[in-house]
């Protein structure tokens, strides 16, 4: 079968829309990794409690895809805010009652600690909405579902689709990334973040507080992984208690391809690894027989076995020496 | 204070000989009270004998998989794919409806359960070896999430590998071992034969901790814990790290193949979903909360979490239920336990790592870190590189 370019390029807009909400997952991990040099393992959950909170908020406010369109944008970024403040609080009120106390403790010790919390919360999302995925409340009104920007803004003859809830992912994601670096670059507590990254002990001697330092870090992480989980709800149009795992998972993955630690590795990595999921759930299938979207695990762990054996530092990551 | 150490461990010789015996009484007397359960079980009509092999087996992995994050303190947050390894081993080789067995692949004399339970265990042996020879030598949470992502690999092949695996219809019927001989009668290894099951996995176990046990205070054993405890000092104390880790790993992946391959072979059927990320978890909960690197905290806490999920989940159903309905908690009406696992694994990791990081029965080396018997031993423990050369230092300018 001929190269299908069209498709192709149907992909790779799905590919970079995926790769735009893993991107702010995958920052979650960075933030915390290159702090504290812990995986936190929760991280994942904590996108689906964002995500499962998103649906909670719009069903109890009342906002339809009926409601007037003013109506519908504010009930959108107040989701988005809501969500992410939310998520913020999760994340840092975790780091809270079981990290900060595994500070000095063997590095296993937080990583197991995040692993049982993961756990934890995905029951308490059982608890919370069942174990069988739930749709969110409708918001996007009708016409704009299946609304072409392509031919309907530019008016261009394509099959080629890029949907308004394309556009609003990357508007989404665009200047939560231009803040998020903003603050990490320019602000009094975003130079405290890096110090205490650097050498934590340094950091203290020079005023810094510490534990602050990384609850802060914490509450951004988690707070880009609510924003991420109140996208992905209307981006899946399904939500799960089990879907922090595989979206954790893949941004993780996306972290270690661009090199822990490092703000613009991640992204880049996170780009990598969602066009890597569009392209291998949907185009590979045209071309290899029996090939399935149940392949894409596969394939993304593959990625992060061997980026793990041959480039443990990722793309842009620098060399991390064990401490003795 | 020459005199009083070799006092203090004269009788630590002592009590060593006095703690052995009446450890090995606890063994024989709980190893005896589980072999004359079946009787218990038939006369009282409790019918729990799958439950207990199921359990059985979940232990043997907690064994298995304390060799390797216990003893050589290397995490492996995939150790079920291993398991999943070892049972499609077993299924491939034996299954009349595999795959390889229906297009004659398999040599007549390997389609039987012995062979197919040793190959299985050199099997899961080999892709431990695989996985872990390029990335033991990575920091232990890479090593740990590297292991994740070979225990996703794994049951992902399983199921979309359609073909060969049969995918989410998974591979059943496999073979049984055969009749063993036994005081002028058969013992049988049926599908109705659960009683023998249960023994044969019982000796399986026993047998295990004997191994494991001789292991431990085996010079491996001995490696495995230094290398735990300090990497740099194990090396330079001539210690080939790679090779122990490897083994560790090699071990721990065998252990659970074999495992694999008998859990396949009692219950007649394999299914990707017996070996998922949960499954992993779950085993690890067992080392963490009985005591890594305690091989009788281990078998506890396996016991533990093993039992609830295989019985107290279907026993205390209809108990909750009903005092919800008492009491009237619109939650616990409809509640289904078995929806409380994830919860059960999870706090028993966190509380754990917060509370008690050495289990509930601790290692006793571990112990004796955590807490020095005495001051002077504290404080001799804490006191730092820096105090040391401080005082070598004043001494030398005494010295001048």
């Amino acid at each position: 079968m001929d190269f299908n370019a069209a498709l192709f390029t149907q992909y790779l807009i799905i590919g970079i829309a995926s790769g735009a909400l893993i991107a702010l997952i995958a920052l979650g991990y960075t933030l915390v990794y290159g702090i504290v040099e812990l995986i936190n393992f929760a991280h994942g959950e904590v996108f689906m409690m964002g995500a499962l909170f998103a649906t909670t908020v719009v069903a109890t406010v009342g906002v339809t895809n009926d409601s007037s369109g003013v109506a519908i944008v504010f009930m959108a970024i107040a989701a988005l805010l809501a969500s992410m403040l939310f998520s913020g609080l999760l994340n840092a009120g975790i780091d809270r009652v079981a990290y900060r106390r595994l500070r000095n403790a063997p590095k296993l010790a937080p990583l197991i600690a995040a692993i049982g919390i993961s756990f934890i919360l995905q029951n308490i999302a059982i608890y919370w909405k069942g174990s069988n995925p739930i749709t969110p409340p409708s918001l996007i009104p009708t016409e704009y579902v299946r609304y072409n920007v392509l031919t309907e803004w530019f008016g261009l003859e394509t099959r080629i689709r890029l949907r308004v809830l394309d556009l609003a992912v990357l508007g989404v994601t665009i200047p939560l990334l231009i803040g998020l670096t903003w603050f990490v670059y320019k602000t009094r507590t975003g130079k405290a973040m890096r110090a205490t990254a650097q050498d934590r002990d340094a950091a203290a001697l020079m005023g810094i507080d510490v534990n602050r330092t990384i609850a802060y870090a914490f509450l951004i992480g988690g707070a880009l992984a609510g924003a991420a989980g109140m996208i992905a709800v209307y981006y899946n149009n399904s939500a799960r208690f089990q879907m922090g795992f595989r979206y954790g998972l893949f941004a993780f993955t996306a972290a270690v391809l661009g090199g822990i630690g490092n703000l613009a590795g991640s992204v880049i990595g996170a780009l990598c690894i969602g066009i890597v999921w569009s392209m291998s759930d949907g185009f590979m299938s045209q071309y290899i027989e029996g090939w399935g979207a149940g392949w894409t695990p596969a394939v993304i762990f593959a990625v992060l076995v061997l980026v793990m054996i041959f480039r443990p530092t990722g793309l842009l990551g620098e060399q991390t020496v064990d401490k003795v | 204070m020459a005199a009083s150490l070799a006092a203090s461990q004269r009788i630590d010789v002592r009590q060593d000989r006095r703690d052995a015996r009446s450890k090995t009484l606890w063994i024989g007397g709980g190893a005896l009270l589980m072999a004359l359960y079946p009787f218990l079980d038939n006369a009282l009509g409790i019918n729990r004998l799958g439950s207990f092999m199921a359990i059985f087996v979940l232990v043997i992995l907690a064994m298995g998989l304390n060799i390797v994050v216990g003893y050589a303190g290397l995490l492996d947050l995939g150790y079920a794919a291993f398991f999943a390894i070892g049972a499609y081993t077993n299924a491939f080789l034996t299954s009349p409806t595999s795959y390889f067995v229906r297009n004659d692949y398999i040599p007549e004399f390997l389609r039987h359960f012995w062979p197919a339970l040793i190959l299985s265990f050199f099997t899961a042996a080999l892709f431990g070896v695989l996985l872990g020879a390029p990335t033991l030598r990575l920091r232990g949470d890479y090593l740990a999430i590297v292991t994740l992502g070979f225990g996703e690999i794994v049951p992902t092949f399983f199921l979309n590998a359609t073909t060969i695996t049969g995918g989410t219809l998974g591979i059943n019927p496999i073979s049984a071992p055969p009749a063993i001989p036994f005081f002028g009668g058969d013992l049988r290894f049926g599908a109705s034969d659960q009683r023998n099951w249960y023994w044969l996995m019982l000796a399986v176990g026993l047998l295990s901790v004997f191994l494991i046990n001789r292991l431990y205070d085996s010079r491996l054993g001995r490696s495995w814990q230094a290398v735990r405890e300090d990497e740099v000092a194990a090396a330079s104390m001539g210690i080939n790290l790679v090779r122990t880790k490897l083994l560790a790993f090699g071990l721990g992946a065998s252990f659970s193949g074999f495992a694999g391959s008998i859990y396949a072979a009692a219950f007649q059927y394999v299914h990707p979903d017996q070996f998922r990320f949960s499954v992993s978890i779950m085993i690890l909960a067992m080392v963490i909360l009985g005591g890594l690197g305690n091989i009788y905290g281990v078998i506890f806490g396996g016991l533990l979490i093993a039992s609830f999920d295989r019985i107290l989940v279907e026993v205390l159903r209809d108990p909750v239920q009903s005092f919800g309905r008492t009491f009237n908690i619109p939650f616990l009406e409809n509640h289904d336990l078995s929806q409380d696992r994830f919860l059960v694994f999870g706090l028993a990791l966190v509380l754990m790592m917060l509370l008690r990081p050495g289990g509930l029965i601790p290692n006793a080396r571990r112990r004796a870190e955590m807490e020095p018997e005495s001051e002077e031993i504290a404080a001799a423990e804490s006191e730092s590189l820096y105090d040391a050369r401080r005082e070598q230092e004043a001494l030398a300018g005494e010295r001048a």
